[in-house]
């Protein structure tokens, strides 16, 4: 990876009080790469990417996306990024599209882009994620997958550079789940950076060019992604339970 | 991408809870009912000592809205932490002193109505008129700074396993200064003694006010860090 990497990574540690999740961790991601990041449950999947979007500080090394280092210049990366939990992030008493605009206001949209062209994003993006219909419907009323669509919209709403996305399949069905590849190729075909936490390996090794394997809180692999079958005995050889 | 200012911030999220709020009343209710209840067994627990009740107001309308405060501000900023949205908020690129702002600003409206309907409950049950343009002031006084440090150390409380008991820990104790001065001004207004008599008090309130708010500004960045 030249230095010039969207993302650099270096002898990251994070501990809570006495327990230790990642120790050491280094690695660079170049522009417009899309990454799976592997790992068993507890390997510090979930911790690394509330590091890098800003939600968490490292106890130890250095974290530089675009130029801007972690933690100190956090509040200037906050606004290339678009982040997906595994919890929606999203008010229930609001409905889908309260709730775009509500994070559409705070990225500064409605200034950026005025209100006509503000009101198309709003609607395109629920559209793209099947939700046209229901977008005066508050969140309360809609199921786990379609709040998990939903949270898709917010995340790409501000048209970020760098997409983290933590267990994003989560409360898909088939459908969702097949919407979400789509998007995860269009968002890459746009030159986004994307670093996806993973369990199903499979899908893993479809999608994306890259795999980085965490195991017992260090960096167990970085390797260009193999076929399905040779990345399911490396995790496990890597990651054993 | 240019940052949202920090005056639209605050009111994008000021107006967010409050229109989630409309809908629900999950909070207004619950604080609602609460001091209610209170004001009732203050009534009846002082139904027979009628010379005590007007000694035992001002003190009823603040320990009532100081445990109803800490009731809404405990379960507002709760629901933000267990739906995630807490983490929405800290993602967007704003100050998060404005996400500050924008919780106190409801937090505050909410405490100051408890405190004027549990007012108008006292006036009624004790057959005197509290809802004077003083004692509203001296309300809305003492409501902001109780908001305000309610908000900040209800933000760092939500990380705890034992938030429900560790909220009112933290803020009462920092709290009785407003309490203590809201009461004794409140004093001042019921039993009609001279302006400068008791103006030190509100004085003191603002001050207190000022001096919490300007602490939530320097320190929310830091109560949020993990």
């Amino acid at each position: 990876m030249a230095d010039s990497a969207l993302i650099q990574v270096e002898s990251l540690s994070k501990a809570f009080g006495l327990r230790v999740v990642l120790r050491g961790v280094s690695f660079k991601v170049g522009r417009g790469e899309l990454i799976a990041l592997l790992g068993a449950n507890g390997s510090g999947k979930t911790t690394l990417l509330r590091i890098l979007a800003t939600l968490s500080q490292p106890s130890g090394g250095s974290v530089v996306i675009g130029g801007w280092q972690l933690p100190k210049e956090s509040a200037a990366v906050r606004g290339q990024l678009g982040v997906v939990t595994h919890l929606p992030l999203l008010y229930d008493d609001l409905s889908a599209m309260e709730n775009l605009r509500l994070y559409a206001e705070l990225y500064n949209l409605p200034q950026e882009l005025g209100t006509a062209a503000l009101q198309a994003r709003l609607s395109d993006s629920l559209a793209r994620v099947g939700l046209a219909k229901r977008t005066n419907d508050r969140v309360r009323t809609f199921s786990r997958g379609m709040q998990q669509r939903l949270a898709l919209a917010r995340a790409v709403l501000h048209d970020p550079a760098i997409l983290l996305l933590d267990e994003p399949y989560t409360g898909l069905d088939a459908h969702g789940s097949a919407l979400l590849d789509s998007l995860i190729a269009e968002w890459q075909a746009q030159g986004r950076t994307i670093i996806a936490a993973l369990h199903d390996l499979p899908r893993a090794a479809a999608l994306c060019k890259r795999a980085l394997i965490l195991g017992g809180g260090k960096l167990a692999a970085d390797l260009p992604m193999p076929d399905p079958e040779s990345l399911i005995a490396t995790f496990n050889a890597l990651t054993p339970s | 991408m240019r940052r949202t200012s920090f005056s639209r911030a605050v009111i994008a999220v000021a107006r967010k809870d409050l229109r989630a709020e409309f809908r629900s009343r999950l909070l207004i209710s619950a604080m609602g009912l609460f001091a209610l209840l209170t004001t009732m067994i203050f009534y009846y627990t002082l139904e027979s000592r009628p010379e005590a009740r007007r000694a035992v107001l001002p003190a009823a309308l603040w320990v009532t809205v100081t445990f109803a405060g800490t009731l809404g501000i405990g379960r507002s900023l709760a629901a933000e932490h267990d739906r995630g949205t807490l983490d929405g908020l800290m993602l967007s690129p704003v100050p998060r002193s404005a996400l500050y702002f924008g919780k106190l600003a409801v937090a505050w409206l909410f405490t100051l109505i408890v405190a004027l309907v549990v007012t108008l409950a006292l006036s009624i049950v004790f057959n005197t008129n509290l809802l004077r343009l003083d004692w509203v002031l001296i309300a809305a006084l003492g409501t902001l700074g109780f908001a305000a440090i309610g908000t900040l150390l209800g933000s760092m409380a939500v990380y705890a396993r034992s938030r429900e008991t560790t909220l009112p820990i933290l803020v009462l104790p920092v709290a009785l200064p407003i309490i203590t001065a809201a009461v004794n001004a409140a004093h001042g207004v019921l039993d009609n003694q001279p302006f400068e008599e008791w103006i030190a008090y509100p004085l003191l309130l603002a001050s207190v006010d000022v001096v919490f708010l300007a602490l939530a500004y320097l320190l929310f960045d830091f109560v949020l860090e993990e």
